[in-house]
């Protein structure tokens, strides 16, 4: 069972890290790098590594989030290439 | 945004029990998950609630440039200065154990160990604070 759940994680942390590479919009892919990092801590924390999990909770959904939001809202949204 | 009455009451309840829960990983650290990085972060992650909730005029009396200046090198410096008191006491970088058995109390290790993260966690919390500080600012004005 739990091996089904890390399969889905794995998928889903996959298309959101193909989806945040190739969306245009650069809000929409640091909100999908969010989902990203929240699904990766939920693997870390699964892995036993709940040091690692705690430090992605916070760092990756936390504050990459806010920077990159601020970053864009200083320069431009759309995607230059 | 700046009017939600929502917002503003949610994040002004909510702002003491994320701060306390970060003192609570800054202190649990040294047993468990967490520690003085992540306790830091969270810390930070109060403030930044703060600055979406009321805005950059709201935070900018209590947050200074020269504050959050001050609290990181303040933190640098506890954590430099018991590292170094070890050395005193005839021991190793930061090895607790020679500051316990010269003084003779025991568990000293423990409080040791929770100041040293405590240094860690302020340093960080002022340098994430001042970080998304100047970000937010559009205008780009030096804060005083």
């Amino acid at each position: 069972m739990i091996l089904v759940i890390d399969f889905a994680l794995l998928l889903f942390m996959i298309i959101c890290a193909l989806a945040a590479i190739t969306v245009k919009d650069l809000l929409h892919a640091t909100i999908i790098l969010a989902a990203y990092s929240l699904i990766m801590t939920v693997l870390w924390a699964e892995m036993n590594a709940v040091d690692v999990a705690f430090t992605e909770a916070t760092v990756g959904a936390g504050i990459t989030t806010v920077l990159f939001v601020a970053a864009i809202a200083r320069t431009r949204r759309r995607s230059g290439d | 945004m700046r009017e939600n009455v929502v917002i503003r009451t949610v994040s002004r309840l909510s702002i003491p029990f994320i701060q306390l829960f970060s003192l609570y990983v800054i202190v649990h650290g040294a047993s468990g998950a967490g520690g003085g990085f992540q306790g830091g972060v969270v810390f930070a992650a109060s403030f930044i609630l703060m600055l979406i909730a009321f805005g950059l005029s709201g935070i900018r009396g209590r947050i200074s440039e020269k504050g959050t200046m001050v609290l990181a090198a303040t933190g640098v410096f506890i954590y430099a200065g018991i590292g170094l008191l070890c050395i005193l006491f005839s021991g190793n970088y930061l090895a607790y154990a020679a500051i316990e058995s010269a003084l003779g109390i025991p568990h000293l290790h423990g409080l040791l160990i929770d100041l040293v993260e405590a240094g860690i966690g302020i340093t960080v919390m002022a340098v994430m604070t001042s970080i998304i500080l100047d970000f937010a600012d559009k205008e780009g004005n030096i804060r005083d």
